[in-house]
């Protein structure tokens, strides 16, 4: 399905882009995230298993049990630091 | 016209006016909590290292997540308006940051949903702060003790671990 993936903050800068849409094979927020570790280049490290990594789903904190539906919006970003 | 509950702005806010509009005419409002968070010229150490702060936020999901806390704000204490206003972009040590007033009959519970509301944003509102000092800019890091503020509330949403 396709969808749109942003990326906030440290990944943002990391990544050198605040969004892109793609096509996953992914059913939900983390399988997308393997994906997105598997491919080249920062992600791998941004991303990865350990990694400090906040993920929301159409604007909405969500876990990485969440399931993607079509056209859904992604994010990943770093703890929040705001206030 | 109604006040709008939650905004985020580049321009800078003033609390009297803020409070003002909050309270206007309602004569219900016997209580008016506010909490002004502002930037401070060093983060830990006692030096002032920190010459400029950017505040980055997600569009969107910022005010709605904002404007689910002022939801839950409301059915947890008995208040009757609140008002959040964060800033963006550049700012510099002294300016202010954010804004959050809220309005009910007795302290108490004006007391209570600020705290509230402030312990909700620090962990749950998506923005991210990058500190510019001489030694080069970095991003700020969450605090363990944040997510501590916010599980006083049987809130367990940890952000920083």
């Amino acid at each position: 399905m396709k969808i749109t993936v942003r990326y906030f903050a440290s990944i943002r800068e990391a990544l050198g882009t605040g969004s892109e849409s793609l096509e996953t094979q992914a059913t939900n927020l983390a399988q997308l995230r393997d994906e997105l570790i598997a491919r080249p280049g920062a992600a791998a490290e941004v991303l990865a298993r350990g990694r400090a990594v906040r993920l929301a789903l159409n604007q909405v904190m969500s876990d990485e049990a969440a399931l993607l539906t079509e056209g859904c919006e992604v994010a990943f970003f770093p703890p929040v630091t705001g206030g | 016209m109604t006040q709008a509950r939650v905004s985020i702005q580049t321009e800078d806010f003033d609390l009297s006016a803020e409070v003002a509009l909050l309270r206007a005419s309602d004569a219900r409002v016997g209580a008016v909590c506010s909490f002004v968070g502002t930037v401070r010229d060093r983060n830990g150490g006692v030096d002032p290292s920190v010459q400029s702060m950017e505040l980055e936020h997600y569009p969107g999901m910022t005010e709605k997540s904002i404007e689910a806390m002022i939801d839950e704000a409301q059915r947890r204490f008995d208040i009757f308006g609140a008002r959040v206003v964060h800033r963006v972009g550049l700012l510099q040590p002294l300016d202010q940051i954010v804004l959050v007033a809220v309005t009910s009959a007795h302290r108490g519970e004006s007391f209570k949903a600020c705290e509230f509301l402030m312990d909700y944003l620090k962990t749950q509102a998506p923005f991210w702060k990058k500190e510019k000092t001489p030694a080069g800019a970095h991003w700020v890091d969450a605090r363990v003790s944040d997510d501590a503020a916010l599980q006083r509330w049987g809130i367990s949403g940890a952000n920083a671990a």
